[in-house]
C-alpha cells in the first residue's frame, strides 16, 4: 500500500505529471540519503544492523553497584514510559527481579548470599520463537524477520492482552490509564503510547536506524550490557557467549530467548 | 414476529423495565466511566491481565455450546420429546453468544479497533478462530431458530435445507467451546491452563450448566406463563446435566492428581492458591470450597432417583450445579491462571464495583433477549392453539 | 395522487430535517464557503509531496508512512525533487508546520474529523510558534 509512483501520479493529477516529466518521480528510491532533514542525534546514513540481535548481561559487573537503576531510568526517560506509582498500572520495558523471580525455579535454599541478592536487568528476551506474537490476533506485534526483533505496532493494537497471557517473562505491560499525565518528563522524538494498548521493549530499534546502540546499553556505568549480532561470529555477544557459561530465563519452553546471563 | 414481544402483563412489564434499568446503569458505567478513564477502572493488573470480563465470556461460551444438548437428540436421534424445547435451547444460544461478543468487547483497550481483527486475519492466532467460530455459531443459530419457529408459525414443516444446517450446528457447538479451550490450554506460559484436558473439562461443565440453566428456565416459564414443556423432558434434561456434572468433577479430580502427585511446584502452586491460599493470599479459598461442596450435593440429588424425580429439589441440584460451576469457571479458572505470576510473585485481583456492574448488565441484556426471544415463541404458540393455523 | 398537499407537505418536512446541518450552519454563520486559514510553514522551501496533492492526500501519505516505517523499518522518503526526509510527523511535518493549531486542527476543525495522532504522537513545544504568520 505504500505511495508510489502510479498512485501518487493518479492521485495528484497533471501537475505531478508536468513535475514528473521534469525531475521524474523518485519516491521509492532509497539509496542515496543525501540530505536527510535533521535527525537529532545518530544518522540514518549509518544504520547498525544485524542478522540476529542478542543482548549478554554480565550479573558479576551489574550487581556491582547496588540499586543501580540507570539503565531503567535511561530506557524509561527515552521512550516515555509513564510512572503511575503503583503496581496494578506499572508499565516496564526494562526493570529488576530478585535472582529468585528472575530465574524462578532455579534458585535453591543454598545458594550463595551474592546471587541470591542479586537484582537481575528483565527486559523483553526478543525470542527466536516468540508465544506473543503467534496469539496475536492482528499482527499488532511480530517479529522482525531481518534482525529477529519482536517489534510493537501501537497503532494497530486492539488491547486484547493475549500476548501479555503468553509472556513467560512477564514482559509486555499494558496501558490501563492514560500516560501522558504520568510521564515526568517527555522526549519529544519519540511518541507516547495511548491508552487501551500494549508495550515492551523493542531493542531501541529506532534507535538502531540511526546506528545508536540501545539506550540501556549505553547507558550502563558498569558496561554490564552486550549488544551485538548472534548470527556473527566475531561479535563481541559470540565472544562472551565463548568464554562463559550463560543462562536464559525459561529456555526449557522452547522460547529461544536471546538475552543471556552470565550469573 | 417482535411485535409479539410487545404485549404482555404487568409482571412481564415490570421484568423489562428492570432488566432495561439495568443494562441503562450498565451502559453508563462503561460509556461515561469504564470508556473515558480505561480498563484501569477495573480490578485487572500488569499481573492479572484477564480478570472477571474475560471469565464471564468463558463461561456463557460454554451455556452457548450446551444448545447442542437438546438439539442433538431432537434432530440427531429423533427424540419427539425435545420438541418443545428445543428453540428454546437454540434462543439460549443466541443470546450467549451476543453476551461472550459483548464481554469480549468491553474487555478491549481499543474496542473500537475490533475491525483489526478481520483486516489482518492471523491464523496463527487462536483469538482469531474463537471470532471466526463464535460469529459462525450466532449465524447458524439465528438461522434456524428464525426458520423453524415462522414454520411453526405457519403450521408446516421446517424447508428441508434446514436439516444439514442443524446438522452442521451440532459439531459447530462443540468447535466454539473446544476453541475457547485452546485460547488457554495452548500457552507454555501458564501451567494451570497448559492440560489437554481442558477443552473436554469445558465442555462437561458446559453440558452440566446448560441443561441445569435451561430446566429452570423451563420451570420459570410453567410457573410464569401457560407454556409447560411437560414432565419428560425436564428429567431427560436432568440425566444428562447429572452425567455432564459427574464427568467435569471427574475431569476436574484428574486435574487435581496430575499437578499434585507429580509435584511440580509450578504446577501445584495453582491448586494451592485457589484450595489453600499461598502466603496468607487466600481470597478464593472460600469460593472454591463453596463450589465443591455444591457439585458434591448436586451430584447427590441429582444421582438419587426420588430427589431427581422431584422437581422442588431438582430446582435445589440445577441452582447448585450452575452456582458451582460458575465459580469454577466464571471466576476461578482464569484468575488462578495467574496466581502466582510468571514470576512467582503473589498478587490479588478483585472486581471492582464498576466491573461487576458492566457484567451485570451484560448478563441483563442477556436474560433480556431470552425474554423476548420466548415471549415471541410462547405467544405464536399460544396464538396457534387458540385460533389455529393462519 | 391522493393527498397530494400532505405528501407535499411531508417531503418538505422531510427533506428540512435531512438538510438540517446545512441550514443551521449556515444559517448561525458557522459555514462558510471560505476555506481556513492556515498557518505557514516556519521553514523549508518544499513541501515533501506537492501542496495540492498533500492538502487533499496528507493522511494517505501518513497512513504509508506508518506502515513503512513501523512494520517495513523503513526511515527515510526520498521526494520526487530529490530532497530527502525521515518519515516522522512529530520530527519531520511538525518541524516546518510549527503552528499545530493553527494549521493541523485548524482545517480538521473545519472538515469535522478527529484524527488521533496526536494522542501518541507529540506536538513539539518550539519557540518559534510565535512568529508564524497567517495565509490570506
Amino acid at each position: 500500500m505504500s505511495i508510489d509512483r502510479r498512485k501518487f501520479m493518479k492521485v495528484s493529477g497533471l501537475t505531478a505529471l508536468a513535475l514528473a516529466g521534469g525531475k521524474g518521480i523518485n519516491v521509492l528510491a532509497q539509496e542515496d540519503s543525501t540530505s536527510v532533514a535533521a535527525p537529532k542525534t545518530g544518522s540514518f546514513e549509518t544504520p547498525l544492523t544485524a542478522k540476529r540481535w542478542a543482548m549478554v548481561c554480565d550479573l558479576s559487573k551489574c550487581r556491582e553497584k547496588e540499586g543501580c537503576d540507570v539503565c531503567i531510568k535511561a530506557c524509561h526517560e527515552r521512550h516515555n514510559v509513564p510512572d503511575f506509582g503503583n503496581p496494578k498500572d506499572e508499565i516496564k520495558w526494562i526493570w529488576k527481579e530478585h535472582f529468585e523471580h528472575a530465574f524462578h525455579g532455579q534458585e535453591h535454599e543454598y545458594i550463595t548470599d551474592e546471587i541470591r541478592h542479586t537484582n537481575v536487568p528483565l527486559l523483553c528476551n526478543h525470542c527466536d520463537n516468540p508465544p506473543c506474537t503467534r496469539v496475536c490476533p492482528t499482527e499488532a506485534t511480530w517479529k522482525r524477520e531481518s534482525d529477529g526483533i519482536v517489534m510493537m505496532d501501537w497503532h494497530r493494537c486492539i488491547g486484547c492482552r493475549y500476548c501479555v497471557v503468553a509472556c513467560p517473562y512477564g514482559s509486555r505491560s499494558f496501558n490501563w490509564r492514560d500516560p501522558r499525565p504520568h510521564i515526568e518528563k517527555i522526549d519529544e522524538s519519540f511518541p507516547t503510547r495511548t491508552r487501551g494498548v500494549v508495550e515492551k521493549c523493542t531493542f531501541c530499534e529506532e534507535r538502531l536506524a540511526k546506528g545508536l546502540l540501545p539506550a540501556c546499553v549505553e547507558a550502563c556505568p558498569a558496561k554490564a550490557l552486550a549488544f551485538g549480532d548472534l548470527e556473527d561470529p566475531e561479535s563481541e555477544v559470540r565472544a562472551l557467549l565463548r568464554e562463559h557459561f550463560t543462562i536464559r530465563r525459561r529456555p526449557e519452553l522452547g522460547t529461544a530467548p536471546e538475552i543471556f546471563y552470565i550469573v | 414476529m417482535i411485535e409479539k414481544a410487545l404485549s404482555g402483563n404487568k409482571q412481564y412489564w415490570g421484568w423489562i423495565a428492570l432488566l432495561v434499568t439495568t443494562i441503562a446503569v450498565a451502559a453508563y458505567t462503561y460509556i461515561r466511566y469504564q470508556y473515558q478513564i480505561g480498563l484501569g477502572i477495573t480490578g485487572l493488573s500488569r499481573d492479572v491481565t484477564w480478570g472477571f470480563y474475560i471469565a464471564q465470556f468463558t463461561f456463557m461460551v460454554g451455556v452457548a455450546a450446551s444448545a447442542v444438548m437438546v438439539v442433538l437428540p431432537y434432530y440427531l436421534h429423533n427424540y419427539k420429546e425435545f420438541g418443545k424445547i428445543t428453540i428454546l435451547g437454540e434462543f439460549i444460544a443466541v443470546a450467549s453468544v451476543i453476551m461472550c461478543m459483548t464481554f469480549i468487547f468491553v474487555d478491549m483497550g481499543q474496542p473500537f479497533r475490533i475491525t483489526n481483527v478481520f483486516l489482518y486475519p492471523s491464523p496463527h492466532s487462536l483469538m482469531f478462530w474463537d471470532t471466526v467460530v463464535l460469529f459462525g455459531y450466532l449465524v447458524l443459530n439465528v438461522l434456524i431458530s428464525r426458520v423453524t419457529l415462522t414454520a411453526e408459525r405457519k403450521g408446516i414443516a421446517p424447508p428441508g435445507w434446514i436439516k444439514p444446517i442443524i446438522i452442521l450446528s451440532i459439531p459447530w457447538a462443540f468447535s466454539i467451546h473446544t476453541v475457547t479451550a485452546f485460547l488457554y490450554s495452548g500457552l507454555a506460559a501458564r501451567p494451570f491452563w497448559l492440560t489437554a484436558i481442558l477443552a473436554p473439562r469445558f465442555l462437561a461443565s458446559a453440558f452440566a450448566t446448560g441443561p441445569a440453566l435451561l430446566i429452570l428456565l423451563v420451570l420459570i416459564l410453567r410457573k410464569f406463563t401457560k407454556f409447560d414443556a411437560g414432565r419428560e423432558p425436564v428429567q431427560k434434561l436432568a440425566i444428562i446435566a447429572t452425567y455432564a456434572m459427574a464427568v467435569n468433577v471427574f475431569f476436574v479430580l484428574m486435574e487435581v492428581f496430575t499437578a499434585i502427585y507429580s509435584n511440580i511446584p509450578e504446577h501445584m502452586a495453582h491448586f494451592q492458591y485457589l484450595f489453600v491460599g499461598i502466603e496468607g493470599h487466600a481470597t478464593y479459598v472460600g469460593w472454591m470450597w463453596t463450589s465443591v461442596i455444591l457439585a458434591v450435593v448436586s451430584l447427590i440429588l441429582l444421582f438419587n432417583p426420588k430427589t431427581r424425580r422431584n422437581e422442588s429439589i431438582l430446582v435445589v441440584a440445577c441452582i447448585a450445579v450452575v452456582l458451582s460451576l460458575w465459580i469454577d469457571k466464571g471466576l476461578a479458572m482464569v484468575i488462578a491462571g495467574f496466581v502466582p505470576t510468571v514470576l512467582g510473585h503473589v498478587v490479588d485481583y478483585i472486581p471492582t464495583l464498576p466491573e461487576l456492574l458492566i457484567s451485570l448488565g451484560i448478563y441483563a441484556m442477556g436474560a433480556l433477549l431470552v425474554t423476548v426471544f420466548y415471549k415471541m415463541t410462547l405467544s405464536v404458540r399460544h396464538q396457534l392453539r387458540t385460533e389455529g393455523y393462519k | 395522487m391522493y393527498d397530494s398537499g400532505k405528501v407535499i407537505i411531508g417531503v418538505l418536512v422531510f427533506l428540512a430535517l435531512l438538510l438540517f446541518p446545512v441550514w443551521y450552519n449556515l444559517a448561525s454563520g458557522e459555514a462558510t464557503t471560505q476555506g481556513p486559514e492556515l498557518a505557514k510553514p516556519v521553514k523549508g522551501e518544499a513541501c515533501v509531496l506537492e501542496t495540492a496533492y498533500m492538502r487533499s492526500n496528507h493522511m494517505d501519505l501518513l497512513d504509508d508512512w506508518r506502515e513503512r516505517v513501523v512494520r517495513n523499518g523503513e526511515r527515510i522518503f526520498a521526494a520526487p525533487d530529490g530532497q530527502h526526509f525521515e518519515m516522522s510527523l512529530t520530527n519531520t511535518c511538525l518541524d516546518c508546520h510549527a503552528d499545530k493549531e493553527k494549521f493541523c486542527d485548524e482545517c480538521h476543525t473545519f472538515m469535522a474529523v478527529d484524527p488521533y495522532c496526536w494522542d501518541c504522537h507529540i506536538v513539539p513545544e518550539t519557540p518559534t510558534r510565535q512568529e508564524v504568520t497567517y495565509v490570506n
